[in-house]
């Protein structure tokens, strides 16, 4: 099926991944939970969950960060070499156990500057979440730093 | 229901020394198989000396010390941080949080915090900044 993502046509550096549907599941959930050290109900236990006021489990907000976003074409930024530098989400709700997500990121930028003499590559990657009704649930951004060397391979 | 106040302090999450087993925990929780993290030899060489933790960590113990404090009450709108030093096995971290700003106009109360995760030296590792909706919600 073909689906729509805001901002695919603004011509930056590159172009949407094709969309991936995550399903966010209960058993991911808590383990990512566990993970994190949260013991928080809200992330594991229904009864608990239908007396909040969303009324459904959710998961942790850094939980995004898990899903699978497709494939950058062409850009490989698994490298082990990379580190982490910015990360930035932005919610429209919180995620739930249950939720069916399309999931797609696109490479904003590729910026090279010499920090202390080396050269520093900064990879700005936009990510979104959109539900089955098209609605934007999460937009995330994440900079990724490479020293010496390289852009994008 | 209360608004927070602006200028005040969160309470501080402190957790347990990160330890190894949490950082593969944590990659396979997360997907982030990355061997700095995980793999001592593979950081040496990578001219770490060490492994590291996922920085992605970091913000979920910063993101936890936000969630805790809001409860049933609010819901975070937006989270940055930026990575500033590295954590590595057996740091501890405190996490802290001030609200900055409370903007309660229109019916949709926004409650801006400012947030730090520092290590057991006092070195600042994650630095940022949340809004959290006390909006009712629909």
């Amino acid at each position: 099926m073909s689906r729509t993502v805001p901002g695919t046509d603004q011509g930056h550096e590159g172009n949407w991944s094709i969309p991936v549907k995550n399903v966010i599941e209960q058993g991911a959930v808590r383990k990512f939970a566990d993970a994190i050290g949260d013991a928080n109900p809200l992330y594991r236990d229904v009864d608990f969950a239908r007396h909040t006021r969303r009324k459904r489990v959710q998961a942790p907000p850094t939980f995004a960060c898990t899903l699978d976003y497709g494939v950058l074409a062409g850009v490989s930024l698994s490298d082990a070499g990379l580190i982490h530098g910015e990360q930035s989400f932005r919610f429209a709700r919180p995620l739930f156990v249950g939720d069916e997500l399309w999931c797609s990121q696109r490479l904003e930028d590729v910026t090279t500057r010499t920090v202390a003499g080396v050269a520093t590559t900064y990879h700005v990657v936009l990510q979104t979440g959109v539900d089955g009704d098209g609605e934007t649930v999460f937009t995330a951004r994440t900079t990724v730093i490479r020293r010496g060397g390289g852009g994008v391979s | 229901m209360a608004l927070p106040e602006r200028g005040q302090e969160l309470p501080v999450l402190r957790t347990e020394p990160v330890e190894r087993i949490d950082l593969v925990r944590y990659a396979g929780a997360s997907g982030d198989y990355n061997p700095i993290h995980t793999v001592e030899s593979f950081a040496r060489e990578a001219g770490l000396g060490d492994v590291i933790a996922h920085g992605m960590l970091s913000m979920a113990y910063v993101g936890r010390m936000l969630t805790d404090f809001m409860g049933d009450e609010a819901e975070l709108e937006e989270f940055t941080v930026r990575f500033r030093a590295m954590v590595r096995p057996g740091d501890v971290l405190e996490c802290h949080g001030q609200v900055t700003d409370v903007a309660a106009g229109q019916g949709a109360p926004v409650v801006k915090v400012q947030v730090r995760a520092v290590n057991q030296s006092g070195e600042t590792v994650v630095k940022g900044s949340a809004q959290l909706r006390y909006a009712p919600i629909d």
